[in-house]
């Protein structure tokens, strides 16, 4: 590699235009691939940009949106009347969004793991049919299943009020799919010997399955629950739908009512708070899968396993 | 069954097939009974009539007394109607909007794929922080600069590029498409850049070795076999652009800016007697993009196939 000599060879005169020399700079071949460099930096600064400015106006002294007042905790705390702490409306907004998602992670994690189990092991007739059914949910796009669930709790299951209840059957609808696609690719990586050889080993059927694939799959399971967790609480077309009132008015469906209406930087603290929530679940999901990673060598690094869904 | 090795098992010794059935049966009702069924109600509203009182939607659950004739009026709005100019600014939006991810997001996956380096893992983390931060808060942001009074038209004016604030969010175009383009291109990214991060490294260098410059072994060999990444980002973003109601109406709010999505969204929810023609619109929306729903359908299935074999 003689990088260094044709780059210096490549030094151009002083007294070229800044443009010139700048285009020189970008397009020079034999360094890194600068034009490539330039236009990803710029996307991530422009993608990640305006959030951090939210985030930063939630902790703005004053009631602006734009102009920088000083380091408060007012919009969160300190403020009596229009604080996320004490406005009923936020604040419920943000106990609902938790609740929601705690309830679904909870309810929806175990079905998951049973359906992908079942769904891998089964070979009946039904298991192809079921194997298709369970990625509908995945590829239908959000308005579709929402009016699909409106219309469904409105004239087919009466018996089910709108607000949290049908909120929480549509999130676990839309969830269970998401578990299976986490848990099924450990389970395929695992494979059947390991509850053969303890079959073979006398136990039966059940314990094998309890007291050796659920302890393998466990990263999984715990990744699923965090997963749930994180969409159930970012879901805002179907919460939406199936909204009946102040009471089950989630994060996003506030965001979504107040933002052009009457911002104020407590809502931005309100949105912070949601982005808090779902980072601590998303590290935690990390952290369970790097520490199942240190036993496994085979196994991919977590971000990278992270963005193509393999866990 | 109980106790025989049927041919439809697996084949361990001692094992009972119906235990795997009985685990996956509380989840194949679930979808069964809050997936299949809530996709007939929509038939069945929009198939039903009208209550003449009430002027409410009374669903019809028999197939042999289904009255299509909402459709025709859907049809007749689209074609010529108040919801074919909606339906055309839609289109433009999503393909717009997709046009410029594909312009945008190809470098960026490209580059962080391949010439990344040792900082391929920080930049990754950054290219997925977007994915953990909640839509409407990733709008609200944009409300928030996008202000008369924001830091887009302050820069703006610093720059000299502008004379006077603009209300960016009073119904234009070019806020909404980059709102879109904002929304959704992390999930473009995502799938091409695990589509270029596939491609051997060894087949490049054939390329080269064989005489083929950068630019032609980029053009011969790694575009087309990142055409798959690219086909799946774009179905990943278009189908829930084509649903998309909350962007327009976050960043402009106006009609002039209306997309498919609102029309749906109002005569759902906004008012009892549209409702089969809500239902009726968001059936002819599924056959809109059934294409892209079924492509995307068989690509998770291969590739859960191939997760299997």
């Amino acid at each position: 590699m003689s990088v260094d000599t044709t780059a210096a060879a490549r030094v151009p005169a002083p007294g070229r235009s800044l443009v010139v020399r700048l285009r020189g700079w970008l397009a020079n071949p034999w360094n890194r691939p600068r034009l490539l460099v330039v236009i990803t930096l710029g996307y991530i600064v422009w993608s990640l940009t305006p959030v951090l400015i939210a985030v930063q106006f939630s902790f703005n002294a004053g009631r602006s949106r734009s102009v920088w007042q000083g380091f408060s905790l007012r919009w969160y705390t300190q403020d009596p009347d229009l604080s996320v702490l004490h406005d009923p409306s936020l604040w419920l907004a943000l106990i609902q969004s938790l609740r929601l998602a705690a309830l679904t992670m909870l309810v929806a994690t175990p079905i998951g793991v049973a359906l992908a189990i079942g769904l891998a092991r089964w070979r009946g007739r039904g298991a192809k049919p079921a194997n298709f059914l369970m990625l509908f949910p995945l590829v239908t796009p959000e308005i579709v299943m929402g009016v699909a669930l409106f219309l469904v709790f409105a004239h087919m299951y009466d018996f089910v009020p709108f607000g949290t209840w049908a909120q929480f059957l549509g999130h676990m609808t839309f969830s269970i799919s998401f578990v299976v696609i986490i848990v099924r690719g450990r389970l395929f990586a695992i494979g059947r010997q390991y509850e053969e050889a303890a079959m073979d080993l006398g136990a039966s059927q059940l314990e094998a399955l309890r007291r050796v694939l659920l302890p393998m799959l466990a990263p999984a399971i715990f990744a699923a629950f965090a997963i749930v967790f994180a969409l159930s609480i970012d879901d805002f077309v179907i919460s939406q739908f199936l909204a009946a009132g102040q009471s089950s008015v989630t994060i996003p469906v506030r965001l979504y009512s107040t933002a052009r209406l009457a911002p104020s930087p407590a809502l931005n603290a309100l949105a912070s708070l949601m982005l808090f929530a779902t980072l601590v679940a998303v590290t935690l999901a990390g952290l369970s899968l790097r520490l199942f990673r240190r036993r496994d060598p085979t196994a991919a690094g977590g971000v990278e396993s992270l963005s193509r869904w393999e866990f | 069954m109980a106790g025989s090795r049927t041919p439809t098992s697996t084949g361990i010794v001692g094992e009972h097939p119906t235990l795997w059935t009985g685990l996956a049966l509380p989840g194949v009702l679930w979808l069964l009974l809050l997936f299949i069924a809530p996709f007939y109600a929509i038939l069945a509203v929009s198939m039903g009539r009208l209550d003449p009182i009430f002027l409410s939607p009374i669903p019809e659950f028999n197939p042999y007394y289904w009255d299509p004739s909402v459709f025709a009026d859907v049809f007749g709005d689209i074609f010529g109607g108040p919801l074919g100019p909606t339906f055309l600014r839609t289109i433009g939006y999503v393909v717009a909007a997709t046009a410029l991810c594909i312009l945008m997001g190809y470098p960026v996956a490209y580059f962080v794929a391949r010439r990344a380096g040792r900082w391929k893992g920080l930049f990754l983390l950054l290219l997925l922080a977007p994915f953990w931060i909640n839509y409407l808060m990733r709008m609200l942001a944009w409300v928030n600069v996008l202000d008369v009074d924001g830091q887009v038209n302050s820069l703006l004016m610093t720059f000299g590029l502008l004379q006077e604030p603009r209300n960016w969010l009073a119904g234009h175009h070019e806020t909404v498409i980059l709102g879109l383009v904002y929304g959704y291109i992390p999930w473009f990214i995502l799938p091409l850049y695990a589509a270029l991060d596939r491609i051997d490294k060894d087949v490049l260098e054939a390329a080269r070795d064989l005489g083929a410059g950068p630019l032609r072994a980029f053009a011969r060999v790694t575009l087309p076999l990142s055409k798959q990444g690219i086909l799946a980002g774009t179905v990943i973003i278009t189908l829930p652009m084509f649903g998309d109601y909350y962007t327009p109406d976050l960043l402009s709010g106006s009609p002039r800016t209306r997309m498919i999505g609102n029309d749906i969204s109002l005569f759902i929810l906004s008012s009892t007697s549209a409702g089969g023609k809500g239902a009726a619109l968001t059936i002819v929306l599924m056959l809109f993009v059934a294409v892209l729903m079924t492509y995307y359908l068989l690509s998770v299935a291969r590739a859960t196939r191939e997760a299997a074999a």
